[in-house]
């Protein structure tokens, strides 16, 4: 099992001849996914580390079938290729790109939503399930295969939780990266639902941070459907509010999002809220 | 990026918004053309201005000129008030509020409106508030001025004005890649008027690339951010003497938290981003230097950004720039070895775990 990607992921890349799409479709084949195809308008015809490229993904579709897109494009055409492969019939996409505007990232999860399209992103670091596949930038060495299912808005800072949860035996059914900006494709919610009905997932870590209302969503569904151990990790405590932490959607806004009121509600929800990311190996370890 | 009130009001004017007739000031001297009683208003790009004794009502030209002396200079919440606006005073029955903002667990923007206007609308009770959520591809239809009219109790008379300003509203939203524009209060005047008081917008800065004429209106950043911003790094300053350096938000936040809870206090919050790139680690530590803490701690996970390019960068900046602060770094993940043997002798001390980095820091910040 695993979630959102296996081995019937077929990947095509969007903006595969820039230095990221290149870089990153080789270190997704090296990891064992079928990357299938590539697009960069004008270049159809070269081949990008063995990948095909195609000058629109409707050419792509039709030629080599894939069923997800990893989009590399810059911020400002992330809306155009995001729609792009929504009407060419792509069935995911994830979207690595950084600073999309957020008007751009409503009409796109808009759009989506109506077609039946799962989008996962923007700005975010994408899914990985060991041992069947990848799509987008997560490193590859620090994964093993196992029961952990990890859910976070950040990047580094998993890839951090990731290889500690690793090397302490624990290896992963599937991580997703959901991204850190204010609007996403794919929250929390979404991915607890998912990973409650993954066979092979039996507990849970959940990686948020300040900004919003996703984690206390998260912890009113998880206190009403999730029956999987979770513990989760909240970053941000000490940021001031007001200030953009890194990440578009990291910001402690009117007195909302902050720290504090996400640890509340999820210990309130019986989740195991660490309060350093080391602690988190040590919550999930216990609760077998 | 949050925009002055004269600057939300001049868009207002742009989309037939109806605002009061008003004076930007500079210096003490009121014109003679202002009617009273009149509003001397600071101009800064945050809330609570009110509090801090930067709105002050005034009966006549003798008391407009105290209050614009008093009030430009003004520090409030750590920005300088460098401009006022002294504006018409608006007589009203009814203080209502409206807003569309991005509502980030719909996904999709949200209108609000109350009749609770002029006050922090966190503090009007929630069944005090509508809210009609519009998707980005229909936009705003005439139905939703109609409905909220209604159920704001507002006489159907005021359904043309109503309907006017928020059709305009949402036009300024989405054309100017608004996160918030908000009226708080719209005033219903004594001759059934809708006047926009105050103006709040808020801009995507990730939307600045279509907005330019935005970015150079650009007040809430220190000079410091804006330069970073410049570069592609995020920067936040804060008020403790230690400067951080992490790669990913996450990372940052989660050392600066580390950082506060061993008893240090993070000065700096610097993003590195993924990067590939020493020429980038390089710049962001002189800018780091520019903020001139007392150490620099720098936790980095190494996977698309690799650890012996952040130490090629740091090599690099310590060799071209002067930097005085001394430096703990906690490098972790893909070429860590490397990393280790180049940074072996540079002055930079090297730290096995972030526990190890984050109590030298601390150390060094408390002892000088």
């Amino acid at each position: 099992m695993a979630i959102l990607v296996d081995e019937k992921t077929r990947v095509l890349v969007q903006g595969i001849t820039g230095h990221q799409g290149s870089f990153h479709a080789l270190a997704m084949k090296e990891f064992g996914t079928k990357v299938v195809s590539g697009t960069s308008p004008g270049k159809g015809g070269q081949t990008v580390n063995g990948v095909p490229v195609f000058n629109t993904v409707e050419r792509a579709m039709r030629e080599t079938k894939p069923n997800t897109s990893a989009i590399f494009v810059p911020a400002p055409f992330v809306l155009d290729a995001a729609i792009e492969a929504i009407d060419a019939g792509i069935e995911m996409i994830v979207i690595v790109s950084e600073h999309v505007p957020v008007h751009d990232a409503m009409k796109m999860v808009s759009y989506a939503a109506r077609m039946g399209v799962r989008i996962v992103g923007p700005n975010c670091p994408g899914v990985a399930s060991p041992s069947k596949g990848k799509v987008a930038i997560i490193p590859n060495q620090i994964f093993a295969p196992g029961d952990v299912g990890v859910i976070s808005r950040s990047g580094t800072l998993t890839y951090e939780i990731v290889d500690s949860l690793t090397r302490a035996g624990m290896g992963q059914s599937t991580c997703v990266g959901i991204g850190g900006d204010r609007v996403s494709g794919t929250n929390f919610v979404d991915c607890l639902e998912m990973f409650q009905n993954d066979r092979q997932t039996k507990r849970i870590v959940l990686v948020g941070e300040i900004g919003g209302s996703a984690e206390e969503e998260a912890a009113k569904y998880i206190s009403e459907n999730v029956r999987k151990p979770v513990a989760a990790y909240i970053a941000g405590k000490s940021a001031p509010p007001g200030k953009r932490m890194g990440h578009a959607g990291a910001i402690i806004s009117r007195g909302m999002g902050t720290a504090e009121g996400k640890i509340r509600a999820l210990g309130d929800a019986g989740v195991a809220v660490a309060s350093t990311t080391a602690d988190i190996v040590k919550l999930i370890g216990k609760k077998k | 990026m949050n925009l002055l009130e004269i600057e939300g009001k001049r868009l207002f004017a742009e989309y037939d918004i109806p605002v009061p007739e008003g004076r930007v000031l500079e210096s003490t001297a009121v014109p003679g053309d202002i009617s009273f009683p009149a509003v001397v208003k600071a101009q800064v790009p945050i809330g609570g201005r009110g509090k801090a004794g930067g709105i002050r009502m005034v009966g006549t030209k003798a008391e407009a000129e105290r209050a614009v002396r008093e009030i430009l200079g003004m520090n409030i919440r750590g920005y300088r008030v460098e401009r006022v606006l002294v504006e018409r005073k608006i007589e009203g029955r009814t203080e209502l509020y409206l807003s569309i903002a991005v509502d980030r667990s719909k996904r999709r923007p949200i209108i609000m409106a109350s009749r609770m206007g002029g006050m922090d609308i966190e503090s009007v009770p929630d069944d005090k508030i509508e809210r009609r959520w519009v998707d980005p591809w229909v936009g705003f239809q005439p139905f939703i001025a109609r409905d909220l009219l209604f159920s704001l109790g507002l006489d159907p008379t005021m359904s043309s004005q109503f309907q006017s300003i928020l059709a305009s509203l949402w036009r300024l939203f989405q054309e100017a890649d608004a996160e918030l524009v908000e009226i708080n209060p719209l005033v219903l005047t004594n001759d059934g008027k809708l006047v926009a008081v105050d103006a709040k917008v808020v801009i995507d800065d990730d939307a600045l690339f279509r907005h330019e004429s935005f970015k150079k209106v650009a007040a809430d950043i220190t000079p410091l951010e804006r330069k970073a911003r410049d570069k592609g790094i995020a920067f936040v300053q804060l008020d403790g003497n230690i400067g951080i350096i992490a790669n990913g938000a996450g990372l940052t936040m989660a050392t600066l938290d580390f950082l506060t809870m061993h008893g240090g206090k993070g000065g700096v919050f610097l993003d590195l981003g993924g990067t590939d790139d020493p020429q980038k680690v390089k710049e962001a530590l002189l800018l780091m230097a520019e903020a001139d803490p007392k150490v620099i701690l720098i936790n980095i996970f190494g996977g698309i950004t690799k650890c012996d390019t952040v130490a090629a960068g740091l090599i690099q900046a310590l060799r071209e720039g002067h930097i005085e602060p001394p430096i703990v770094a906690r490098i972790k993940g893909v070429n860590e070895k490397e990393a280790f043997e180049m940074l072996r002798d540079t002055g930079i001390r090297p730290a096995l775990s972030l526990e190890d980095a984050t109590k030298i820091a601390v150390e060094i910040a408390r002892g000088g």
